[in-house]
């Protein structure tokens, strides 16, 4: 499963890369990245069949974790839809119904709690 | 024809006295002046024992005597005028005498002449007191005219010193209030900042406990692998290792710096200039306003785009001073762009631009945002302490007031603004080099 992680600290690579070491190892699970919204959609341009999941910060400077939501949720939602996971900083009321408003599946908090997402990500693959 | 001598004396008498009857000089003249009866006692012994020309003589030298004495004294120098005007009549009497003693036919034969130079002397005398009089009354209405202005003067500089006194009292509750405007203005800015600062230690601080966690696993795997005798993935695990470490470092440092640059935000009285990477401080407070922002408005979004020079000389300056007054401009900067935004269109895309250059012998430091711009009205006043556009509550009015003084006068810099209404506003900050 190929999984697409928006973040615009670049130190969430390696940090993804060696969470996920095992399952990755297994070939489970596959990691790319994007420091941004836009490198996002260039990245989806080519890549968006093969992407199961997106994982995007809310918060980046430029486009928004929620302008890159609505804008794959418009561009790239033939079926069937990537699984959208809005992850934030700011885990408050307002942001949790954008997020869903605007059509993620799920709204995760930093700090990520990585065994939960694991957990989250097995009921997937399941 | 004799009495005219003795009446003129006396008239004089009682039109001094009457005179001086207003003044003070009143008391001192009094008795003196009531003596003047004693002109009728010398004219009644007169008459009793003389003949006619001995009494006009006489009435002529007690006239003549009275305005010798009158010119002596200093206090009738202002009614010189008046006085002088009996000497004519002390001349003609004095002449009509002697002329009759010495050639009495003469004298019959012009009598009437004599006579009437007498009585001209006499009018003379009463014109010059209508004279004196008139200019008296003038001189009396100006004094009282002077009275009068005097009293309106002390009047005035009562209510105008008690005015000042006033005012000075409210020159010196607003310099207080003032003083804790500021004070308040400053800790506005530090809870501002609050917002940023924990939202820039909260990334670091994730970090640092996420790459601890996946370290420990880390070395779990590596003993298994040690176990199984794989030495070579064992060296591989060990080199990621250590590059968490590296990242721990760098993390912890990052949340370091960020509480350095905190404290020395609040550190109060710190006026100490010290040489300064501008490029740093500018990006640091860049990045705190803007997530001071995000956090308290989580749907804003900006893009910050960055023109810095690099290898700018430092510039001595007091960081948390100057680091105020950007994080005044980027809070201003982003409030503007958040104001269009509410009434723009989908397309808009609140953008702040942040460039630092060298102009000679000064570093620029431009904020620029596509915000709602200044409206030429109000581009002069927005330096005037307490001019806000923003609403009640929301500004105090003081931040670029207060930046105007830091940059200007605390650093010999200047600031300049571009705008145009609903366009950009630009603000630029020249810091001089020498300083």
């Amino acid at each position: 499963m190929k999984i697409l992680v928006v973040d615009d600290e670049a130190d969430v690579q390696p940090l993804f890369l060696q969470r996920f070491r095992k399952e990755i190892r297994e070939h489970e699970l596959e990691f790319d990245f994007a420091l941004s919204g836009e490198e996002a959609l260039v990245y989806l341009q080519e890549k968006h069949s093969e992407v199961v999941l997106i994982l995007s910060d809310i918060n980046m400077p430029g486009m928004s974790g929620i302008d890159l939501l609505s804008r794959i949720r418009h561009d790239y939602n033939a079926p069937p839809p990537p699984i959208v996971m809005m992850i934030t900083a700011y885990g408050d009321d307002e942001n949790h119904r954008q997020a869903i408003e605007n059509g993620a599946n799920d709204f995760l908090t930093k700090p990520l709690d990585f065994s939960l997402l694991k957990e989250k990500l097995k009921t997937l693959l399941a | 024809m004799y009495i005219i001598y003795f009446l003129a004396a006396f008239l004089l008498t009682l039109r001094l006295k009457k005179i001086l009857s207003n003044t003070p000089m009143y008391y001192k003249w009094k008795n003196q002046l009531n003596y003047a009866w004693g002109i009728w006692v010398i004219y009644a012994i007169a008459q009793s024992t003389l003949g006619g020309i001995a009494i006009s003589i006489v009435g002529c030298l007690v006239l003549l005597g009275l305005l010798q004495y009158l010119n002596r004294e200093p206090d009738f120098e202002p009614f010189k005028f008046y006085i002088d005007a009996h000497y004519p009549l002390v001349a003609v009497g004095l002449l009509d005498a002697l002329t009759e003693l010495i050639a009495p036919d003469f004298h019959d034969k012009w009598n009437s002449y004599f006579g009437f130079a007498t009585l001209a002397a006499f009018a003379w005398i009463y014109t010059r007191w209508l004279n004196s009089k008139k200019q008296r009354e003038e001189l009396q209405i100006a004094t009282q005219r002077n009275t009068e202005l005097d009293r309106l003067v002390t009047e005035r500089t009562a209510e105008l010193t008690k005015q000042k006194n006033e005012l000075q009292e409210t020159v010196k509750l607003l310099q207080a209030t003032q003083a804790q405007l500021i004070q308040q203005e400053k800790l506005a800015s530090l809870g501002e900042l609050t917002a940023g600062i924990a939202h820039e230690i909260q990334n670091p601080l994730n970090f640092v406990n996420n790459f601890s966690e996946v370290s420990m696993e880390l070395i779990d795997e590596m003993e298994e692998e040690l176990n199984k005798g794989d030495t070579k993935e064992a060296i591989a695990i060990a080199t990621d290792i250590k590059q968490n470490l590296e990242k721990i470092i760098h993390h912890g440092k990052r949340a370091d710096g960020i509480v350095k640059g905190m404290l020395q935000h609040s550190r109060s009285g710190g006026d100490v200039k010290e040489p300064t990477d501008i490029n740093k401080l500018a990006d640091e407070y860049l990045r705190l306003a803007y997530h001071g922002l995000r956090a308290k408005d989580k749907l804003f979004n900006a893009e910050l785009v960055t023109h810095f020079t690099e290898n700018l000389p430092e510039v001595n300056i007091i960081s948390q001073d100057v680091g105020r007054v950007l994080l005044n401009l980027f809070n201003n900067a982003f409030y503007a762009t958040q104001h269009k935004k509410a009434n723009a269109g989908a397309d808009y895309k609140p953008t702040i631009e942040l460039s630092t250059t060298l102009d000679g012998k000064n570093i620029r430091i431009t904020v620029k945002d596509n915000g709602m711009g200044i409206p030429d009205a109000i581009r002069d006043k927005i330096m005037q302490p307490f001019f806000t556009t923003k609403p009640t509550g929301e500004g105090t009015g003081l931040g670029l007031s207060l930046s105007y003084d830091i940059i200007v006068k605390g650093h010999g810099g200047n600031i300049e603004i571009e705008s145009k209404e609903g366009e950009f506003t630009e603000f630029i900050i020249s810091l001089p080099l020498a300083k």
